[in-house]
């Protein structure tokens, strides 16, 4: 198909948009309510063109034979202008606020440097929840939450009212946490004006901070991304930087959560294969997930029973620092205070389950510890390295990779095999699970039995598989979710922006960093062997059950 | 209001193709059975159709004759749109009010009758227009309101 372009005749694919042509070209249309996740719902008009004449929005509009199309004419950059202006007039804090949201870089992209248009005078108190909070004063309406609750299978939020009355909620105008909102903080990453954030949890640790004997753990995924914040490459690993800062700023001891995903593989792989072989309640499901988790005790309570009782490793951690850690220790259990460093806003909501008993007590997302770290004015990036403590800081290359989707089955296979045939796995890259796919599959064969397992990120792609397991139909032994797309380094607590393409970079990052390790199965751990030995005699002992598995709550839609 | 007569209200409407109620028929019958949708109804039929509670909520308040309230016997829909707002409309609402003694949106002390502001009728031709229930009315003049009204008590 021929088109012109700019003046310029060029051929083209057909079934495209104008945006991708566009791109192809090397022509950079500005862009503000699209993303490639989505379809585009061209509410911003920002990317509007002239087409034949007509104003056009590129993102939607398919490109036809002998199409004329403009995208820098007077007009165009005009129009541009103004709707950006429009904008503008929508977010409260016009443009003063955040330096780094998409709206900003658009004004600055298209020339606008502020409005001459006024605000609606809508005053809107911010609706807060457990793991985060929407600000309607912000709202700029472009829809991208909605979609990426949609893309979740949620749908908790959605546009009410119409016109200049129009907002976001959820139903009935109700507080976030008594909707079915599982607090995964997708729609943090889409937002655009910073309008959806993550309930912030700084004060209190820095109340703690000041009297208390704060221990801190880090998730895996963090040390893959929050160089990002201070300018880094994306997938720069700073695990010894992180752990200087987080001792700059006053925790007592730095631990790593690592430790707990060992010992979560310890349970989880323990509990696959007493499952295997009493043939009950398959297909297993993960439950590192507090995403997750809620979401099918919302949606599907009635498969609660597949899920796996293990408790996600940053509560297991605080469970065994609390209870083993804490008893040989001269520290009394009322002034110890355990915060743990998560990619992940849904942690927040997690560790205020009330059959969690508070083992953790805060939980701060990777953008919170860059902002703690920035505002103590710690020069982050000329930190020396340094190590996390021992022993609740020791941990293996298989817990690395829980950060990543199919981290935590490769990590549950190493052991599983072990566990079940008394042999190391001479192979330990699971390569069919590896990567940024939604939904992957894999088999092995363990004395004889041939487990399949299937692993999927983004709860968009769950939803079949538990249609399946509902109907009977499932094939699989073993299912691991994660509700952000890549896993954990593409969590809601994560730097902004998350693409496809950092996510890409996290992953290597953290897959390197596997590969690097001299330990790298989770039976190898020295300290995960001690603690078994010293406390919890065996996987799946009456102390274990107690102290690191947990039940769940149905609750509906 | 009970589930069960929600159930059977979801049964009688067509489906579409997701195998799903189509939303608006729904509502519109349910509104027609109960009056209006409560938050009760509306969170049932979204456990018993799977339609998002977001979404259902979403529909009821883009469109101005459904509600989540309960309306007077008489609900009295005044256009808003440009033509009858250019013959004088905004007179007309104030002449409504003050012989309802209610502000627009609000319904009388008796249960009687609503007052809403509604988007276009479709009767420009003879704006401004009202309706009430579902009869129209209009090139509307306050003697002419004043008459309807009596007769509505």
């Amino acid at each position: 198909m021929k088109i012109t372009l700019n003046g310029k005749k060029i051929k083209c694919e057909e079934e495209q948009t104008i945006l991708q042509v566009a791109k192809k070209q090397g022509i950079k249309i500005p862009t503000l309510c699209y993303s490639e996740r989505f379809h585009p719902k061209s509410v911003c008009r920002v990317c509007l063109v002239e087409v034949n004449g007509k104003m056009m929005p590129s993102c939607s509009t398919k490109v036809k034979e002998r199409m004329v199309i403009d995208t820098e004419s007077q007009r165009v950059l005009k129009a541009r202008k103004i709707n950006t202006e429009l904008l503008i007039s929508e977010h409260k804090e016009h443009l003063t606020q955040t330096k780094k949201h998409e709206l900003c870089v658009l004004a600055k992209d298209v020339g606008v440097r502020q409005t001459r248009f006024s605000t609606i005078g809508k005053i809107h108190n911010p609706n807060e929840g457990i793991g985060i909070a929407r600000d309607d004063n912000k709202c700029i309406l472009c829809g991208k939450c909605i979609q990426a609750c949609e893309m979740q299978n949620v749908n908790a939020i959605d546009f009410a009212y119409r016109s200049y009355h129009t907002k976001i909620t959820p139903a009935f105008e109700g507080r976030i946490d008594d909707s079915v909102c599982i607090h995964c903080g997708q729609c943090i990453l889409a937002c655009p004006v910073n309008a959806i954030y993550e309930k912030d949890s700084i004060k209190d640790v820095e109340k703690a901070l000041k009297n208390k004997h704060v221990f801190v753990q880090t998730a895996p995924a963090v040390r893959a991304s929050l160089g990002e914040e201070f300018g880094l490459e994306p997938g720069t690993l700073v695990t010894g930087k992180m752990v200087s800062a987080l001792r700059k700023l006053g925790f007592k001891e730095v631990f790593d959560t690592q430790f707990g995903a060992d010992l979560t593989i310890m349970e989880e792989a323990t509990e696959l294969v007493e499952r295997v072989k009493k043939n009950k309640n398959l297909p297993m499901i993960t439950s590192c997930c507090p995403a997750w988790i809620k979401y099918i005790e919302h949606f599907y309570p009635e498969l609660l029973n597949h899920v796996s009782t293990c408790k996600s490793p940053h509560e297991m951690f605080g469970a065994v620092l609390k209870n083993y850690y804490i008893e040989n220790s001269r520290i009394k259990k009322k002034n110890a205070v355990v915060v743990s460093i998560m990619p992940c806003t849904a942690k927040k909501f997690e560790a205020q389950r009330k059959e969690l008993n508070k083992d953790v007590d805060y939980v701060l997302t990777t953008r919170e510890l860059a902002r703690m770290i920035k505002n103590h004015r710690i020069n982050f990036n000329n930190l020396k390295e340094d190590n996390f403590d021992a022993p609740l800081g020791i941990s293996s290359g298989a817990a690395t990779l829980f950060g990543a989707t199919g981290g935590v089955t490769e990590a549950a296979l190493r052991t599983a095999y072990e566990l079940e045939t008394g042999k190391d796995l001479e192979i330990l890259e699971f390569n069919q699970i590896r990567g940024l796919k939604n939904v992957k599959e894999g088999n092995i064969m363990i004395n004889g039995h041939d487990l399949t397992f299937v692993v999927v990120n983004g709860l968009h792609y769950a939803k079949e598989l538990l249609e399946q397991i509902k109907k009977g139909e499932c094939k699989y032994d073993f299912i691991e979710v994660m509700s952000c797309p890549g896993g954990c380094i593409g969590g809601g607590g994560q730097p902004i922006p998350t693409t496809k393409e950092i996510i890409k970079k996290r992953m290597q990052a953290l897959y390197v960093n596997d590969e690097n390790k001299i330990i790298r199965r989770s039976y190898e751990n020295p300290a995960i062997k001690l603690l078994y030995k010293e406390y919890l005699g065996r996987p799946l002992s009456e102390k274990a059950e107690e102290l690191l598995h947990t039940k769940y709550t149905k609750r509906g839609i | 209001m009970s589930s069960d007569e929600i159930g059977m209200i979801i049964d009688e409407v067509i489906k579409g193709p997701d195998g799903k109620p189509l939303l608006l028929p729904l509502l519109y019958k349910i509104q027609e059975k109960f009056g209006y949708i409560s938050k009760n109804t509306a969170h049932e039929i979204a456990k018993k159709t799977k339609i998002p509670f977001s979404t259902i909520y979403g529909v009821i308040t883009f469109y101005d004759m459904l509600y989540t309230e309960p309306k007077g016997k008489h609900i009295i829909r005044i256009c808003n749109s440009p033509s009858c707002y250019l013959n004088n409309l905004v007179t007309l609402i104030k002449f409504l009010e003050l012989l309802l003694n209610i502000k627009s949106g609000q319904t009388t002390k008796d249960k009687k009758i609503s007052l809403e502001i509604v988007s276009c009728l479709g009767c420009c031709d003879k704006s401004p227009a009202m309706m009430i229930n579902d009869q129209v009315y209009g090139n509307l003049n306050e003697h002419k309101i004043k008459k309807i009204i009596s007769r509505l008590r």
